[in-house]
């Protein structure tokens, strides 16, 4: 006669064994990361860069760090941009419709 | 093998509705006899089969299983005798729903800690001797009445009890599972267990395969008669 | 000790079947449940990992940025301005960045225009990020044209294209020599965008700013430790609005699970109370309860997480991900690292097995105290 603990202890234990599976999944993905993290970590310090390109949707937050002074969504003057702008959300199509005449008109003949 | 000194039970005690079921009962219960607590409605008979069967304790008076005082035993160890000398068959049967018949056998085993292999094993001898190996997982809600009251004594017999406690068991049987029933009760008492049962239904009184009959009336003893006219 | 495990085994036998019994109710609060610490865990583990390379990979960035100010917004770096900066003790490395930023009307994106310091770049030709390969289909020895502010088209030849592997930080770039950046922006000669400094000694980073403040009143020194923290702060705030718009679901949850966990039925009553009649002591009703409560509550936690990680760590977080990095035409693809905080999964762990295994024993206490002759008298 099949145990209903068998089941319900063998799942918990295949729960178990994926759960410490991820902590070595980890560690093997980790060391594979490894080498491409520092060429990474040369290729910023070798470009001087400042910046993640997560939030490209704006100038003032494309470097977030680099912000002027007094840009849109700043705290404070001395504090550094951490409010990217529209980083929710896209723009509604709307008001991209309305600027095509103007980006057309700028776009490259390529 | 079972003696009470002046058993008292009140209900509600100290309050207003306070209640005596039992007003001074002395009894003995001999061993491996069928016995039954006979009596109408509110008689206390019952009351008096649960502080037989340790379910509950006495207001006043003294149980003695096997000449040792029980009665004034903390409840674990009220509860450790209970699972291993008695067995309990109740009037609605009582079974939990949605278990297997064998499930439902070896539910008493469980707190001993026996492996369950053993008690798959000794259910299963259970469940031939009544003729029910067929039946064995089903679902007890799927079982007729008598089928369910035979998992009933399957499951009381568990634990190998000295003594089987039957709460009015004929009550959802008619007469001709009320006999096969008491010729159950029959072989038990035959192969050494002590039977202790209430009922008023008097084929199961005036059944021969009854060895004594106590007769209550208001909470009081008042009648014992030793019915079969040959001992074994 | 074997006696106690076989019995722990028992109880275990009848939760499940009494956990079976009730298919649809348990299987839909395992799976509301799972759900529940998997958005969580999710949420917890990308946070961690992403701000924990950001600041990885950001370690190596420039220890001072210095933009100059004309009221109050960034301006160009002025001849002469760096040969001052010379002067101040305590910096070891000077040098101007090029840098601006380009708006392609045709991505409708902004690209980063820069030239670097450690490579020469022929003119006419330029080095470009992996977003711009994706999105405008480049590749080596392509031709692309920009429109310059001034109107006019200048076309360059595309000789290399970026490692993939660094996405997070080079989706966006456009490398290309000096003489092409003056002539494509019409910046004039001897200006700057800005100016990386280093210093000699790290504990001396800010004093250097405030000594560059100092003697550059115009100037606005960007330290790195500031960078590193603006970073840190941001997935902070992005987690903490996650997890504000989480709140509602969450107690929305604590309720239904109280609701479930702490309400007993009559059926479950009546269950009880057989078995107290059939031997079972208050403490193994209790320790029946307890392990329902305790493996549905841990299984839930360890399926959540293990499909957070994989969503994370192996999805690359498809299904939040717009809310916690943000939204960009111009999108990195990039795989995380994963990295585990351990006092994160424990937390976690806690706050989810412990409440509602708490919550299954609340109302047993009770029932299971009743005494065993109820049944009987029905």
């Amino acid at each position: 006669m099949s145990r209903p603990s068998d089941r319900v202890l063998g799942f918990t234990l295949l729960a178990a064994a994926l759960f410490a599976a991820t902590f070595v999944d980890a560690t093997l993905q980790r060391a594979a990361h490894e080498p491409a993290l520092q060429r990474t970590e040369r290729l910023v310090e070798d470009l001087r860069l400042s910046d993640l390109v997560l939030f490209t949707e704006a100038r003032y937050t494309r470097h977030l760090t680099q912000a002027d002074l007094h840009s849109a969504f700043q705290d404070h003057p001395v504090a550094l941009e951490h409010f990217p702008s529209g980083s929710l959300l896209p723009p509604p199509a709307l008001l991209l419709d309305r600027h095509e005449p103007l980006d057309r008109e700028a776009a490259p003949s390529d | 093998m079972l003696e009470l000194a002046n058993i008292r039970k009140a209900f509600n005690q100290g309050q207003h509705n306070e209640y005596w079921a039992l007003k001074g009962i002395d009894l003995e219960i001999p061993p491996a006899r069928v016995n039954v607590l006979k009596g109408p409605s509110g008689s206390g008979k019952t009351t008096l089969l649960t502080i037989l069967g340790c379910l509950a304790r006495p207001t006043e008076g003294r149980v003695r299983l096997k000449g040792e005082d029980i009665s004034g035993l903390p409840e674990r160890f009220l509860t450790e005798i209970r699972r291993s000398t008695f067995g309990f068959i109740f009037q609605q049967f009582n079974l939990v729903r949605g278990l297997s018949a064998i499930e439902n056998i070896i539910l008493p085993g469980y707190p001993t800690g026996t492996p369950r292999a053993r008690l798959v094993e000794r259910a299963e001898a259970l469940l031939a001797d009544m003729q029910l190996s067929h039946r064995r997982d089903a679902k007890v809600e799927w079982l007729s009445g008598g089928e369910q009251q035979r998992v009933a004594i399957c499951r009381a017999l568990i634990n190998d009890p000295e003594i089987l406690v039957a709460d009015e068991p004929t009550a959802n049987l008619d007469s001709k599972l009320s006999a096969e029933f008491l010729a159950i009760l029959r072989r038990l008492a035959e192969a050494g267990r002590t039977v202790i049962l209430t009922s008023h239904d008097p084929l199961v009184v005036e059944s021969e395969v009854v060895d004594r009959v106590y007769s209550l009336r208001d909470g009081r003893l008042i009648e014992v008669v030793d019915t079969r006219r040959a001992w074994p | 000790m074997n006696r106690w495990i076989e019995k722990q085994r028992h109880l275990i036998d009848f939760t499940a079947s009494s956990l079976a019994r009730r298919k649809g109710k348990s299987l839909g609060l395992l799976v509301v449940y799972t759900l529940l610490v998997f958005v969580l865990a999710s949420v917890s583990l990308y946070t961690h990992a992403l701000r924990n390379e950001a600041t990885r990979v950001l370690a190596g960035t420039p220890e001072v940025v210095l933009q100059r100010l004309i009221a109050g917004r960034h301006d160009l770096i002025p001849p002469g301005y760096i040969e001052k900066i010379g002067r101040v003790r305590g910096v070891q490395k000077i040098e101007g960045r090029l840098w601006g930023y380009y708006y392609d009307s045709v991505l409708k994106a902004n690209y980063t225009f820069m030239v670097p310091n450690d490579r020469r770049i022929p003119e006419g030709e330029i080095v470009v990020g992996p977003a711009l390969e994706r999105s405008r289909g480049l590749a080596e020895g392509n031709g692309i044209s920009f429109r310059a502010y001034s109107g006019e088209l200048h076309t360059f030849i595309v000789s290399e294209v970026l490692a993939h592997e660094s996405e997070l930080v080079n989706a966006d770039l456009v490398l290309m020599s000096e003489p092409d950046f003056r002539r494509f922006f019409a910046y004039p000669d001897g200006h700057y965008t800005d100016i990386a400094l280093w210093v000699a000694n790290p504990q001396e980073v800010r004093n250097v700013g405030l000594k560059l403040i100092n003697a550059l009143p115009d100037s606005r020194p960007i330290l790195r430790e500031e960078v590193l923290r603006t970073y840190a702060s941001i997935f902070d705030w992005r987690e903490g609005m996650m997890l504000a718009l989480l709140s509602a679901a969450i107690l929305a949850f604590g309720i239904f699970a109280w609701e479930k966990a702490a309400g007993l039925s009559a059926e479950e009553k009546r269950e009880i109370g057989i078995l107290k009649a059939i031997g079972w002591e208050t403490g193994d009703v209790i320790a029946m309860k307890f392990w329902e409560g305790f493996l549905v509550s841990l299984l839930a936690f360890l399926l959540g997480y293990v499909i957070a990680y994989i969503h994370v760590f192996h999805f690359e977080f498809a299904l939040f991900a717009p809310v916690l990095q943000g939204w960009a035409v111009l999108y990195p693809s990039f795989a995380l690292t994963p990295k585990i905080d351990g006092l994160q999964v424990a937390t976690l762990f806690v706050f989810s097995v412990l409440p509602y295994t708490a919550a299954t024993l609340v109302p047993i206490w009770r029932a299971a105290t009743t005494d065993p002759d109820t049944v009987m008298r029905g």
